[in-house]
């Protein structure tokens, strides 16, 4: 099984420079499992230690928000595209 | 008005600067958001967000319709990324709440509308980095853009 995983700039530093990297996992949150074992820190970018979506990340499972879909438990199928994004917000 | 060190500069098209006060006016009183492509120091096009929160001293980028300007920009290696929103009542200074988001777009430019005087919009240009501001100088069709009297 092979999820695709888009990285944006401000987390590459735990990827070596990669832009996209591969994982698996049949939800979200198996797959940032994966992520963190073979990108130490990438995992800990998503997930705060409660097992929740950090707020300053948004991530897509086929360019839909996971807040709509399930949240870490999203599942997820094989060829499927996750793409990460910081949190845009001031004021 | 409060100042910043000088660092760097930032071009852009007078319409593309007419599009962005624009579009900080049209939903006044609230803030508005956006990202921008950014093509060798200058402003490339706007993409308007939809600000989440819909608050007069706050925004949010809504993550749907934020996605795919952003990861458009994010993957292509000749784009940077510009971050816009409108200040409706104060300065075109990074806020307190603009600064400790910033954390998240370390790479990002931010361009900060002001309507605080709403018969003289200003715009202004600046990095953050590691909790600091510094601000560009913002040049439309060549000429330096008002930044303002407060």
């Amino acid at each position: 099984m092979a999820i695709e995983v888009r990285v944006p700039t401000v987390l590459r530093q735990h990827t070596g420079g990669e832009k996209t990297v591969t994982g698996e996992g049949a939800t979200l949150r198996e797959l940032v499992a994966d992520l963190e074992r073979s990108h130490p820190g990438l995992g800990k970018a998503l997930v705060d230690d409660s097992g929740s979506l950090h707020r300053f990340v948004n991530v897509y499972v086929n360019d839909e928000d996971v807040r709509f879909l399930g949240g870490v438990e999203t599942p997820l199928e094989d060829g499927d595209t996750v793409s990460i994004l910081p949190a845009v917000a001031g004021g | 008005m409060t100042r910043a060190e000088i660092a760097g500069r930032l071009d852009a098209s007078r319409a593309l600067y007419d599009e962005l006060v624009a579009y900080a006016r049209s939903d006044f009183p609230y803030e508005v958001c956006g990202l921008l492509a950014i093509r060798d120091g200058h402003l490339e096009r706007f993409y308007p967000v939809r600000n989440a929160e819909r608050s007069m001293t706050a925004y949010r980028m809504d993550p749907e319709s934020m996605g795919p300007p952003y990861l458009a920009i994010d993957q292509d290696d000749e784009l940077d990324l510009g971050v816009f929103h409108s200040h409706p009542h104060t300065e075109a200074f990074p806020s307190a709440t603009d600064v400790a988001e910033a954390a998240y777009n370390p790479h990002a430019v931010f361009l900060i509308c002001s309507l605080q005087d709403p018969d003289n919009p200003v715009i202004r240009v600046f990095d953050i980095r590691d909790g600091r501001i510094t601000e560009r100088v913002f040049y439309v069709d060549g000429e330096e853009a008002p930044t303002g009297s407060r």
